[in-house]
């Protein structure tokens, strides 16, 4: 087999480029829905014996200061309330005043109040800033002996570059659900978009490796063409990999219940992208970058 | 010539008999662990096949060891607690000492609250001093709040000097000692007399000294509950709450004073509960697509791999038992997220098992025999095997250290799972496939990959 991956490299850079641009757009225009995990809040969710309607709800948690009030019927019997942060007090008020509609049994109730959401915030953003750094100079060094064309921390730099796209695109996706359905980007989607980091990475560098590997071995002219010929080594690989965990992403998404559901589908994304973006943007990258080199 | 041709023969079949037996050593040992590690997963089997050998020989063999896995609280049901403590009248150094004296109390309220493995953790954020309490099985939230927060906070304020107000004195309930119920003689109300301990008694006598003919308020939770007027300095260390008290609610003042008032007052910021029948459900739904996604997993593997992918398969099953016996070892608290990271940590896994599989094809083609090619397969795809596990390494570690709990529940089951599928794929499918092809693997050849 050989599959010419390298050869429409332009259309490749045009659509990544295009789904950059849309989420970059999205996420000043539309901004993230950030979870009460960042922002503080409450999150409430229990089962009614018999549901009534949401208004019914809604004017029974009117006496109660809670701003604004968010209700999302879930399941058969299920409610999920989402409001301002509270104590214990209002929270045993509004139980007994919701009793009053119908019995309640409680799930899940977490309040959390503002100086946790924002210390969470800084501390997400410190968190990718790091784990992207290390990942650089981890590169930088597995790859230390290549110098020709380009060098061991260009690899690293083309590694970063296209996984910063694995996690922007899985974000893109995660604000349109924020819009229109919504998803919460808390604590659980963060340490998938991580997770997305360390396992787009691993996907990398075994290009990469393969890549180094024939650089080394057959010392070619063709900077190009042993890109071509390593990724058509290691595709069955990669597909096998990447299927084998969509497998098992797939099941938790649909059998795994409501707080894996959307960490796994954000998972499910960034894999797939992650994939492609080894396969066809990470090689054009580097060939682009060697062509520059070689040309001047 | 002869001669040497026949060294040479005589030093490979040294060579092959030393690899074989080195082999059937290595599976001897991957079937000890297997069945180590599945007993303690799982030791009803061992029990069961234990009485039945002590039955029919009359030995007296021990049941196996037996640990439980330890869910936390959104798998069991339960309740997590943040509260910050407010230590602005305390000097920087005894913040520590403070803070490790809070803990110390709620530690001991929450035991008499009966719950089972409670914990109690200072967490330093910043400027912040937390507590962190994590209540596993308790259900009414209200009641566990008003035992841990609902202790008195005792402080003693004095006049200031136009006389409208009162200011903050360092005298609180840390210099407490005791606290008892009395009743007056004449008027027998009751009222509550307070022991201060020698440092306590010196504030007090000070602060007495200083206030002659002035009032020193006695505030309980934010709110003067008694007034007095100061008559003489009082270098006993003994005071009294004499305030408007049915003689139960005196009472109940001092048995909560006596099990400790808090040194400074805390906070509840954050807090998050979880019936058990979620939990349950959670766990019951993440385990049920854990199961699917790994009998698709192994399927998989067979379809493609045949059976060189059956051998993975086994060594995947055998990685499950290792990574749970791991688990109820080190010991792991299993989270949703944890589990997720297991899950997922199983789709890695088969990841160098696949690197190992792709290489061996590529040797086959160049004409090599299955077991050569095997050999060079893992040697050179272990570059990426490295490379590949120690990048997902990094970002697990990387969340270990910095993470919150979800967070970091997960990443730690991601690291171990990862530590133990390269050993799964290196050497355990490794030897279990060189072991049954020494069998009679030449006859079906076609069939190993």
């Amino acid at each position: 087999m050989n599959f010419p991956f390298v050869k429409y490299y332009k259309i490749h850079y045009f659509l990544i480029s295009i789904l950059i641009i849309a989420s970059i757009a999205c996420l000043f225009i539309l901004g993230l829905n950030l979870g009460i995990d960042f922002l503080g809040g409450t999150i409430w969710e229990f089962q009614f014996e018999n549901r009534p309607d949401n208004a019914i709800i809604q004017e029974k948690l009117n006496k109660f200061d809670l701003g604004e009030i968010i209700i999302q019927p879930t399941g058969e019997k299920g409610i999920i309330l989402r409001f301002k942060d509270i104590d214990e007090n209002v929270h045993q008020q509004m139980l007994s005043s919701l009793n009053e509609i119908s019995k309640v049994e409680e799930g899940r109730f977490e309040s959390i109040g503002p100086t946790i959401g924002k210390e969470l915030r800084n501390k997400t953003i410190t968190l990718i800033v790091i784990s992207l750094i290390s990942l650089l100079i981890y590169i930088a060094v597995a790859f230390r002996k290549l110098s020709w064309p380009i060098s061991g921390w260009q690899y690293g730099l083309v590694s970063i570059i296209t996984l910063a796209i694995d996690v922007i695109i899985p974000v893109f996706v995660l604000i349109l659900l924020g819009k229109f359905n919504n998803v919460q980007f808390n604590i659980p989607i963060v340490a998938a978009l991580l997770t997305i980091l360390g396992y787009t990475m691993n996907d990398k560098v075994i290009v990469f490796d393969r890549v180094r590997e024939n650089i080394l071995r057959t010392r070619s002219e063709d900077f190009a063409g042993t890109i071509n010929q390593s990724l058509n080594q290691v595709i069955s690989r990669s597909l096998s990999t990447g299927f084998c965990t969509l497998l098992v992403l797939f099941s938790i998404f649909f059998l795994g219940g409501e707080t894996l559901k959307y960490f796994s589908l954000t998972l499910i994304i960034g894999i797939v992208v992650g994939t492609y973006t080894s396969l066809f943007i990470a090689s054009a990258l580097l060939i682009s970058w060697g062509r520059k080199r070689i040309g001047s | 010539m002869a001669f040497i041709d026949r060294k040479q023969t005589v030093e490979k079949g040294n060579y092959a008999a030393k690899e074989k037996s080195k082999i059937r050593l290595i599976v001897l040992g991957i079937f000890i662990l297997l069945v180590l590690a599945g007993s303690l997963d799982y030791p009803v089997l061992w029990d069961k096949a234990v009485n039945w050998v002590n039955s029919q020989i009359g030995f007296n063999l021990p049941e196996f060891y037996k640990l439980p896995f330890r869910l936390g609280l959104d798998l069991q049901g339960g309740t997590h607690l943040v509260y910050e403590a407010n230590l602005a009248g305390i000097g920087e150094i005894d913040r520590d000492s403070s803070m490790d004296g809070i803990r110390d109390l709620i530690e001991r309220r929450v035991n008499l609250f009966g719950v089972a493995e409670p914990l109690v953790q200072i967490n330093k954020v910043g400027d912040s001093n937390r507590l962190i309490i994590e209540l596993p099985g308790v259900r009414d939230v209200a009641e566990a709040i008003e035992m841990i927060g609902g202790t008195p906070y005792l402080e003693f304020k004095e006049e200031n000097a136009d006389g409208t107000d009162f200011t903050n004195t360092s005298l609180t309930g840390r210099f407490l000692k005791s606290a008892q119920l009395e009743f007056d003689q004449t008027t027998y109300q009751p009222y509550v007399t307070l022991e201060f301990d020698n440092e306590g008694a010196k504030i007090f006598a000070d602060l007495t000294k200083k206030n002659i003919g002035k009032r020193l308020a006695i505030y309980l939770d934010g709110a003067p509950i008694s007034i007095p007027v100061v008559n003489e300095e009082i270098p006993s260390g003994k005071a009294q709450i004499s305030g408007q008290f049915t003689q139960k609610e005196a009472k109940q003042l001092a048995e909560r004073l006596n099990t400790g008032a808090l040194p400074v007052p805390i906070n509840l910021i954050g807090q998050q509960s979880i019936g058990a029948s979620l939990g349950h459900d959670s766990l019951t739904k993440s385990l049920k697509a854990g199961i699917i996604g790994f009998l698709a997993i192994l399927l998989f593997m067979i379809i493609s791999y045949r059976l060189s992918g059956f051998f993975a398969s086994i060594s995947l099953i055998i990685y499950v038992l290792l990574l749970l016996a791991v688990f109820k070892l080190v010991p792991v608290t299993l989270t949703l997220a944890g589990i997720a990271g297991f899950l997922l940590s199983m789709g890695m896994a088969v990841d160098a098992n696949i690197l190992i599989f792709s290489r061996t094809k590529e040797e086959l083609k160049n004409g090599r025999n299955y077991l050569d090619a095997l050999t060079n397969g893992v040697k050179r795809a272990w570059p990426s095997i490295r490379d590949g596990n120690f990048t997902t390494i990094l970002v697990g570690l990387i969340l270990f250290i910095f993470g919150t709990s979800f967070v970091k529940g997960f990443a730690l089951t991601l690291v171990v799972g990862n530590l133990v599928n390269m050993f799964s794929a290196i050497v355990i499918t490794n030897y279990l496939i060189k072991f049954f092809f020494s069998i009679n693997g030449e006859k079906i050849k076609k069939l190993w990959l």
